[in-house]
């Protein structure tokens, strides 16, 4: 039996794995709108592929954020006092996309949905990018003092492995964005969609590899556990398999196929960072400074808690969202409720 | 200004912000499930049209009330860090919890009311409906079970690290969850926010009225707001009742500064209009007062003593009286002003003379924003009486800060939400206005039922402009 603790990480990596799937194809929608939409129909169109279901998407985000302070406190607070600045930006980002999603429809005005659509595009991309970032700074284990602070301010979390994580991240939410399209939408909407998504798998594996080479010799702790466990090797062996059978599905136009397997590269990347932490969930510089789940976690009662919490909950929680998508189910149609 | 200061102000202005639309959706989602069931019973075209309006309403407050909240989910972390820390074993539970057991299902049944009506049926709408009102509820609770905690601490013990750090730790959830004060602050607050959206709801059908722009929909929403209006008004003295009982048995120093009682004395009087108090000593002009009223309303006995100021000697430990007691009397004399608009409201109605009484009508379009002023002050006091503790007993505000954040980084921070906030109040307001401006008549007519799920003439959701 695993202890609370890992039970603890497993869960919150599904939490924000969960985020990065769903999540990830409406930043990614937002992302690529502009290259793939050329006109007022066709926005709306991507905008009505994910306008029922974005805000419920950003749910696992809120609810993975309350999980780490419930479970393990000094984590959630190391990591967003430490990354402060960034914070605030990925905030802003957030509220910049979510209010250009609601409110270009409110206006016929030309001027109007052009700067909210060049709204929603950036958010999207800084929001998408940032995580890619803040991930590899964790990834890569922050200088913290011998308080546990990080003092390194914004510009300490750019470095070239983290900038490359960005780029890996931005990449894998394009790609998942403009599947979704390519599978909710038709006509040359849909052609163009797919364009960008061969395109971004490029640039997702340019970087992985960038990433993976930037780490070798950077610090090399980061592939211990590959070397000790042979199970650790499922993400990235997963991950090449699903990116080269997708572009495969995307020849033999398989829609639905090539979103899952998109999806599932999103899986076994995260698998593949929850493999480089774990037992560490914030490696430090200095190896003994570092928050893992042995020495960051809350107590067996306040674990037990919510751990029935979340037994009770994620299952209803997944049965209705997948009656709501059930619901969405088929391409876009203009002439319904919609943006 | 230091990091504590700044982050204070932050904290405040974010909360407070966030507060405006969860209080408006809260109201506005039960008033939504209501029409949404006579709708479904009924099967009238009426109801159609007032909860597809309501939900246009509903929608553009959401989207803000949900990128505000964010802020709040992450704030903890980013300004409050040793806080965080401290608390993290029992707060984060109730954080989490809402996220599963509220957020999720808000925000999933939501989808179908803006965008779903179409796809599915008549039984199936009325329970999104519901259900979208169940989750705000459900999330109101939890959110407030974590702010109750912090006022009344309970379930819990503090515990020393090998580090030498202490936190709290809960020893039994339900009573963490069920302290002292999270049940008479969940009636108080849900009253509150079901004000708020039927005060919004009268004011915009009264507006319609003096127009000249009334119809079948208006006609049904303002006595439907009317009714809710009035219950509600009547359920803010109960509950505030109970509120003040809780805080004087649990909080007798926040008390003290509420009703501005510096020295323990018996047969006090019950102050009612006038100068606030200094934080040393009540106003040089004594506030018109009811004599031993404040003995008399608390133990039910005029001559009973009650508790001052006094009672803790080292006055660093009080909460700045001032604001307390401020934010306490406005908010009462604005449940008070509510209170009467709605007897003369009800008079009206039972002169049959509701849609003719114009002035009445002009007061209660002016009344749209009072109820959130008296959240917003409700607020206050809570928050402010509870000064200078976090977490009322056990951890000093100053104490929570986060150790690695500058007061530079907080200031920009805190310019950048100041100016973001600013345009998204602004932005609410012009969507609404817009929303109203164009009227329930815009609606289509759908005809509901289970064999005729809607008819495919549209634009009809929340979100729907004129290109569609
Ligand atoms: C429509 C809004 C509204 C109105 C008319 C009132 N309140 Fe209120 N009040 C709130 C909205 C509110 C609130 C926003 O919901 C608060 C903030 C914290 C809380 O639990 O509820 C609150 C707090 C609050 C507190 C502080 C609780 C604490 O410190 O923990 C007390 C003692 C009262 N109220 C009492 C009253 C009384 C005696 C009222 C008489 C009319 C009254 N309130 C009207
Ligand atoms: C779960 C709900 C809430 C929690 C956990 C919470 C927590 C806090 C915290 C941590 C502070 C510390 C900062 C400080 O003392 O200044 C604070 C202060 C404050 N909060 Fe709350 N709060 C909650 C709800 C609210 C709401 C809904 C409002 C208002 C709409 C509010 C209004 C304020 C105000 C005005 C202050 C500033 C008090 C002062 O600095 O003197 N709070 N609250
Ligand atoms: C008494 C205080 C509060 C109540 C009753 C409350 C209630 C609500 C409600 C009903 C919503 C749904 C969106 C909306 O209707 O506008 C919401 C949104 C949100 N609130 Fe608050 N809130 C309170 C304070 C806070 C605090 C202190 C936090 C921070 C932990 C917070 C976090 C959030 C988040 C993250 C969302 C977005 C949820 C979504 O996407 O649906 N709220 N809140």
């Amino acid at each position: 039996m695993p202890s609370l603790q890992t039970v603890w990480f497993l869960l919150i990596g599904l939490l924000f794995i969960g985020y990065a799937v769903l999540d990830g194809f409406d930043l990614g929608a937002g992302i690529v709108h502009l290259f793939v939409a050329r006109n007022d129909a066709e926005r709306r169109s991507v905008l009505n592929a994910i306008g029922p279901v974005w805000d419920g998407n950003e749910v696992w985000l809120i609810t993975g954020g309350g999980a780490l302070f419930a479970a393990f406190p000094l984590v959630y607070a190391t990591v967003f006092s430490g990354l402060y600045l960034a914070v605030m930006l990925l905030l802003g980002a957030l509220i910049l996309r979510a209010v250009s999603i609601e409110f270009r429809s409110k206006e016929t005005n030309r001027l109007w949905r052009m700067a909210w659509d060049a709204g929603f595009a950036l958010g999207s991309a800084l929001a998408a990018l940032l995580f890619g970032v803040a991930l590899g700074n964790i990834v890569r284990g922050l200088p913290l003092d011998d308080g546990g602070v990080y003092r390194g301010g914004l510009a300490g979390l750019l470095n070239p492995f983290s900038i490359v994580m960005g780029l890996l991240t931005l990449g894998l939410a394009a790609q998942q964005g403009s599947s979704w399209i390519v599978l909710k939408t038709e006509g040359a909407l849909r052609t163009r969609a797919q364009r960008t998504g061969v395109a971004s798998t490029l640039v997702v594996i340019a970087a992985w590899l960038a990433a993976t080479g930037i780490a070798w010799f950077d610090s090399n702790r980061v592939f211990d556990n590959f070397a000790r466990n042979p199970l650790a090797w499922i993400g990235p062996l997963g991950t090449a398999v699903a990116l080269a059978s997708m572009l495969y599905a995307y020849r033999r136009r398989q829609e639905f196929l090539a979103f899952v397997l998109s999806s599932v590269a999103i899986v076994g990347l995260a698998a593949t960072a929850g493999a480089t932490l774990y037992p560490n969930l914030v490696p430090a510089v200095d190896a003994s400074r570092s928050l893992t789940v042995n020495n960051a976690h809350s107590s067996d009662t306040a674990l037990t808690v919510m751990l029935v919490i979340a037994l009770v909950g994620m299952p209803i929680v997944i049965a209705y969202t997948a009656f709501i998508y059930w619901k969405f189910k088929g391409k876009v149609q203009l002439d319904e409720a919609g943006y | 200004m230091d990091v504590v200061q700044l982050s204070r102000i932050q904290f405040a202005l974010t909360i407070s912000f966030h507060f405006i639309f969860p209080a408006v959706t809260i109201g506005l989602a039960g008033l939504i499930a209501i029409v949404e069931t006579m709708r479904w019973r009924t099967r009238r075209d009426v109801y159609d049209r007032l909860s597809v309006f309501l939900t246009k309403l509903f929608a553009v407050t959401f989207v803000i009330g949900v990128v505000s909240g964010i802020v709040m989910e992450f704030q903890f972390g980013t300004n409050w860090a040793t806080f965080s820390g401290f608390v993290g074993d029992i707060f984060g539970a109730p954080l989490a919890a809402e996220g599963i057991f509220a957020f999720f299902l808000e925000s999933a049944f939501v989808g179908i009311v803006l965008f779903g009506r179409n796809r599915v049926g008549s039984t199936v709408r009325w329970l999104a409906g519901v259900l979208v009102c169940l989750g705000t509820t459900i999330s109101a609770f939890w959110i407030l079970v974590a702010n109750s905690w912090m006022q009344t601490p309970a379930g819990f013990k503090i515990v020393t690290d090998a580090n030498g750090v202490s936190k709290a730790q809960m020893t039994d959830f339900w009573q963490a969850v069920f302290n002292p004060s999270t049940l008479p602050r969940l009636f108080h607050t849900l009253a509150a926010c079901w004000v708020v959206g039927a005060f919004f709801l009268m004011g915009i059908s009264a507006w319609y009225v003096l127009r000249h722009r009334n119809s079948d929909v208006t006609a049904i929403a303002l006595r439907l707001a009317v009714i809710v209006a009035f219950l509600g008004s009547g359920l803010m003295f109960v509950s505030g009742d109970l509120q003040t009982r809780e805080v004087q048995a649990n909080q007798p120093l926040k008390f003290a500064a509420m009703e501005g009682v510096f020295h323990t004395e018996k047969g006090v009087a019950l102050e009612l209009i006038g100068l606030p108090p200094s934080q040393s000593g009540p106003a040089a002009i004594p506030p018109l007062a009811i004599p031993n009223g404040l003995s008399a309303m608390t133990n039910l006995d005029p001559n009973s003593e009650i508790k001052g100021l006094d009672q803790e000697p080292d006055t660093s430990l009080w909460p700045p009286v001032t604001l307390t007691w401020m934010s306490f009397h406005l908010m009462v004399g604005l449940g008070v002003l509510m209170m009467l608009l709605m007897l003369f409201g009800a008079f009206f109605w039972w002169r049959r003379s509701l849609d003719s009484s114009v002035w009445w009508l002009r007061f209660a379009v002016l009344a749209i924003p009072l109820p959130i002023i008296a959240v917003e002050l409700g607020w206050m006091t809570a928050e402010v009486g509870r000064q200078p503790w976090i977490v009322q007993g056990l951890m000093m505000t100053s104490k929570g800060v986060s150790p690695g954040v500058s007061a530079t980084d907080v200031g920009i921070s805190l310019i950048a939400i100041l100016l973001v906030y600013a345009l998204l109040f602004f932005l609410w307001i012009y969507a609404l206005t817009k929303e109203i401006g164009r009227g329930p008549e815009a609606a289509p007519g759908v005809v509901a039922g289970p064999a005729a799920p809607v008819v495919a003439a549209l634009p009809t959701a929340g979100q729907s402009g004129e290109g569609n």
